[in-house]
């Protein structure tokens, strides 16, 4: 998903002299192409997020779309004021590319986790906020936020993330992608745990559930419709991510549905607090959280027990 | 050494500071607003900034080839929301909206072109950054403006203003200017006594920066400091000023961080100023 984000970058990249790219100091062998397209337009900045961010700032209030690269805590969290004041505040053209959200580097541990990114990024003005769900989206994220003005937040998976899509699909930004239609449930679910719900759908179609799913692979500006659409046509509604149950999709989705009176049954399913030793790979991680198909299925048929009991 | 017409006859810059002295004074105590001290210690370096040194026009503030300026240590905005209004960016009714419900400007600068204001601080660490990205892009597009960016000496606590220094050093940004005021003082105390600095100059020196040591009160240093042509370094030019420079029971402080003058203190203040 990584790759063939920056791939599309580097194709923008080439011909767009007001194009930048800066990291801060990680992306193994990811920027070598771009280094070569693009000559005296990258910029390994250091180990310095926060001045990575004022100089992406500095440039974009200059002219230029800057696209700023880290791990996702690093990049969110060390540099958060920069982002709020110099990035947000000044709606600067700046696309913040985080890789590794949830439990992406799973062994190399918690302070590598990117669990409250999607949370502190959706609550900054101006903000865009973009989690794409396998390679094919990330592509057609790469071409439409070059025209996109703003700052924007972008959370990617590593390597290696299965597709969720054939081949590219009508990918909007704020337009959220029914994967599958169903009836009395539907899933919302972003970016890694599109995969997983999709999983889950067919194992609860075994069940004798027939669920909705719905690809949010843009937390803001979010798209209320298609929220407001499944609330009135489902009675049984979850989210699903690979980030805290506090302030990320579950609670964007609750502020509408609460807002609008919804009267059915909802439940948030992703990371409830920090793990404690969290030694494991990604995949382990996530199944110690329910975040694979069967435990997001048994979470379903539990929620659907209490729901009807 | 870049002396102006006239040279040694400062009479003009003088007479300038007075006038955005006397506006920071009534700009403050009119709305019981906080930082003169602060204020009055980088009045002659923005006077000979936006009188003799920087390209800009009130005329066209947007123009692309334009100098920056970036105020980092923000909470001294009343010296350069009087210093913009002197200089034609803004009016006296510009003034008027300072620190009022509804108004324009806040107690720290937010972004207005228009205005004359490059970028809205206020937060302290960040203008340096910011400079840096602006020169970069200058570079980038060989384009010929100058970026300076005014500093606090307490502001250089801050860690990122390092990573900025580094930045800049190892990129060779020659049309990047640092000027740190530096008064000595932070927000609770001597900056010896909290965070101490010294040497300053050695730590900018030893970052790959080219560094001036200067009065920051005097015109002549300042000429010749802010006149010096671009060498193969970034420059830091360093200012020993005075917080409350100007007004005798302000000077050297800490209470003018923070009060506004009353009644009595402002006609006093202002009869120091004088006519």
């Amino acid at each position: 998903m990584r790759n063939a984000f920056f791939k599309a970058l580097e194709e923008s990249a080439g011909g767009n002299e007001d194009i930048f790219i800066l990291t801060a100091d990680l992306g193994f062998k990811l920027f070598d192409d771009i280094k070569r397209s693009c000559p005296g337009r990258f910029y390994d900045v250091g180990i310095a997020e926060a001045n990575m961010i004022g100089i992406a700032a500095g440039l974009s209030l200059c002219g230029k779309d800057v696209y700023c690269y880290s791990i996702a805590p690093f990049l969110v969290m060390r540099a958060y004021e920069q982002i709020r004041i110099d990035a947000a505040y000044h709606n600067s053209n700046i696309k913040l590319v985080g890789v590794g959200g949830g439990f992406t580097y799973g062994l190399e541990g918690f302070t590598h986790f990117g669990l409250e990114d999607l949370s502190l990024m959706r609550s900054l003005p101006n903000m865009t906020v973009v989690v794409p769900a396998d390679a094919f989206e990330a592509r057609c994220l790469a071409i439409a936020c070059s025209g996109h003005r703003g700052p924007m937040y972008i959370r990617l998976g590593r390597a290696g993330d299965p597709a969720v899509h054939r081949s590219s699909p009508d990918f909007r930004i704020g337009k959220a992608i029914v994967m599958s239609e169903g009836k009395g449930v539907a899933i919302f679910a972003t970016g890694s745990m599109v995969h997983t719900a999709m999983e889950a759908v067919r194992l609860l179609k075994t069940k004798g559930i027939d669920a909705t799913l719905v690809n949010v692979h843009t937390l803001k500006p979010l798209d209320i419709e298609a929220i407001k659409w499944a609330a009135l046509d489902h009675d049984v509604i979850f989210s699903l991510e690979e980030h805290s149950v506090n302030g990320g999709l579950g609670t964007a989705i609750a502020e509408v549905i609460s807002e609008m009176g919804y009267s059915g049954f909802f439940r948030r399913i992703g990371i409830e607090d920090a793990p404690r030793r969290p030694v494991g790979d990604a995949f382990h991680l996530r199944e110690r959280h329910g975040l694979t198909a069967e435990g997001v299925s048994d979470a379903v048929l539990k929620a659907l027990e209490e729901a009807y009991l | 050494m870049n002396k102006p017409k006239g040279a040694d006859d400062f009479s003009r810059y003088e007479r300038i500071s007075r006038n955005i002295r006397k506006t920071i004074l009534d700009t403050v105590h009119r709305t019981k607003s906080p930082h003169v001290g602060p204020s009055f210690s980088i009045v002659e370096a923005l006077t000979a900034l936006y009188f003799r040194f920087l390209r800009i026009s009130p005329e066209t503030p947007g123009d692309p080839e334009r100098d920056r300026f970036i105020l980092s240590k923000g909470h001294a905005c009343p010296a350069l929301y009087a210093t913009l209004a002197e200089r034609g960016f803004m009016t006296v009714e510009d003034l008027q909206k300072f620190a009022v419900n509804g108004g324009a400007l806040e107690q720290h600068p937010n972004i207005d072109i228009g205005r004359g204001i490059e970028l809205s601080t206020g937060s302290l660490g960040h203008g340096l950054s910011v400079g840096a990205g602006m020169a970069l892009a200058a570079k980038a597009a060989a384009k010929r403006y100058r970026v300076y960016v005014m500093l606090g000496d307490g502001e250089l606590n801050e860690g990122s203003v390092w990573e900025a220094v580094m930045f800049g050093a190892h990129h060779r940004l020659t049309n990047l200017v640092a000027i740190v005021d530096q008064n000595g003082a932070q927000a609770l105390g001597d900056t010896k006594d909290i965070l101490d600095l010294d040497p300053l100059g050695d730590k900018w020196r030893s970052f790959g920066w080219d560094v001036v040591e200067i009065d920051g009160h005097d015109f002549a240093q300042l000429f010749s400091a802010l006149g010096l042509e671009a060498c193969g370094r970034p420059r830091v030019i360093i200012l020993r000023t005075i917080k409350g420079k100007g007004v005798s029971f302000m000077e050297n402080e800490l209470l003018w961080h923070y009060r506004p003058p009353d009644e009595i203190e402002y006609r006093l203040a202002m009869k120091e100023l004088g006519p």
